[in-house]
């Protein structure tokens, strides 16, 4: 079990409307043992230079393909929990419902509640159940693919594990991590948790509606997401009032794939 | 973060390499990791050691080869060792170092028997 957060190897479940009916099986990611099956051999040096992250980085590749070829935007949205991720994609998805074809992956270590709310907007949403691990990685994307329609020539959101440290080292295929921080959580986020800013390139700051409750810098946050990764662009919004959220669509609507839209 | 998933990929690489180059047992693991890649140290020591148990390398050694960090300044081109990745520019203050070194994670070599 990982000392700093608690993630581990337990049993990954993927919930999807097509696996409803069907017994969950829990998939087990547990590595098992491979027996050698060679001669005895001498003491020596192997020489290996492989990235611990190599499998990750195969399958988010397959995915990324798979994606591209489809013409899909895939956006892996990440925070710490609490954010507002959920709340902001579901205004998000009726905002943009009959304009592109959509889906939701949901990653959380629980329940199904996510995909639940998502499935209320009439998006197809499939839900992974991380069980103790703290992040999606690029398998347990690609098992969840085949549960859905894949909104070819749309957009699908990934929305990973509140986790502002773990899933910024874990490639899923997307397109674009977009990060969202939300106000009541404090100005210096993006220094404390560098990896997942410097990871990300856009950053959507939510709750803003709360500011003027609130004793939050918005300048020294953006400077200090700055700091981190100058190219990082930022959107202040409200999933709750609405404020901003053209901006976000706006930002949605340029990075779709040429010739791909079917925009109204 | 997720030093136990990391682990994990070690352990398969480990494996995988006993069943390519003909190995039983391995004595010492080399990882390179960056003091500014995603990884703390002491937890993957932690988390080796389990990780390890009932393959090839239990009871291996961990050899961690511990490379700083480096960074190029996008407005001045100095390239210098930071300590995070939202150093400033020793040279003209500017932040934004661009990450040149130090952020691999990887299965250096193995001693093997």
């Amino acid at each position: 079990m990982c000392l700093t957060c608690g993630c581990g190897s337990d049993e990954v479940l993927i919930r999807g409307r097509k696996s409803l009916n069907k017994p969950k099986a829990p998939v087990n990611f547990r590595l098992h043992r491979v027996e050698a099956n060679v001669a005895e051999d001498t003491q020596r040096i192997v020489k290996l230079e492989q990235d611990i992250l190599h499998k990750n980085d195969r399958h988010a590749q397959a995915n990324r393909e798979m994606f591209e070829q489809l013409g899909i935007l895939a956006l892996n949205l990440v925070s710490s929990p609490g954010s507002g991720k959920t709340t902001l994609l579901v205004r998000t998805l009726q905002a943009l419902q009959g304009r592109y074809p959509l889906a939701v992956i949901e990653g959380d270590q629980q329940t199904e509640q996510d995909a639940d709310r998502i499935r209320t907007t009439g998006v197809p949403a499939v839900q992974i159940n991380t069980g103790k691990g703290c992040h999606l990685d690029a398998q347990m994307v690609e098992r969840a693919l085949p549960e859905m329609p894949l909104p070819e020539g749309g957009i699908l959101f990934i929305e990973n594990v509140g986790n502002l440290v773990c899933p910024a080292g874990f490639d899923l295929g997307e397109f674009a991590k977009v990060v969202v921080l939300s106000v009541t959580e404090g100005e210096d986020k993006p220094l404390k948790y560098p990896d997942m800013f410097r990871a990300a390139d856009l950053m959507l700051l939510n709750k803003c509606d709360l500011l003027p409750y609130l004793r939050f810098d918005v300048e020294l946050a953006e400077s200090y997401a700055r700091r981190v990764n100058p190219d990082i662009r930022i959107i202040r919004l409200s999933a709750v009032s609405g404020d901003g959220i053209d901006a976000w669509l706006s930002w949605l609507e340029a990075q779709q794939p040429a010739g791909k839209q079917t925009q109204l | 973060m997720h030093e136990m998933s990391l682990a994990q990929n070690v352990r398969e690489i480990i494996e995988q390499a006993s069943l390519d180059q003909g190995f039983r047992h391995v004595k010492t693991v080399w990882l390179e990791i960056g003091r500014l890649s995603c990884v703390e140290q002491e937890a993957m020591r932690f988390c080796f050691g389990a990780a390890m148990q009932g393959g090839v390398a239990e009871g291996a050694r961990l050899e961690i080869i511990d490379t700083p960090g480096r960074g190029l300044c996008r407005k001045c081109g100095h390239e210098a060792e930071i300590e995070n990745v939202y150093d400033a520019c020793p040279q003209c203050g500017n932040y934004g170092m661009q990450l040149v070194a130090g952020d691999a994670m990887r299965v250096k070599e193995l001693e093997v028997e």
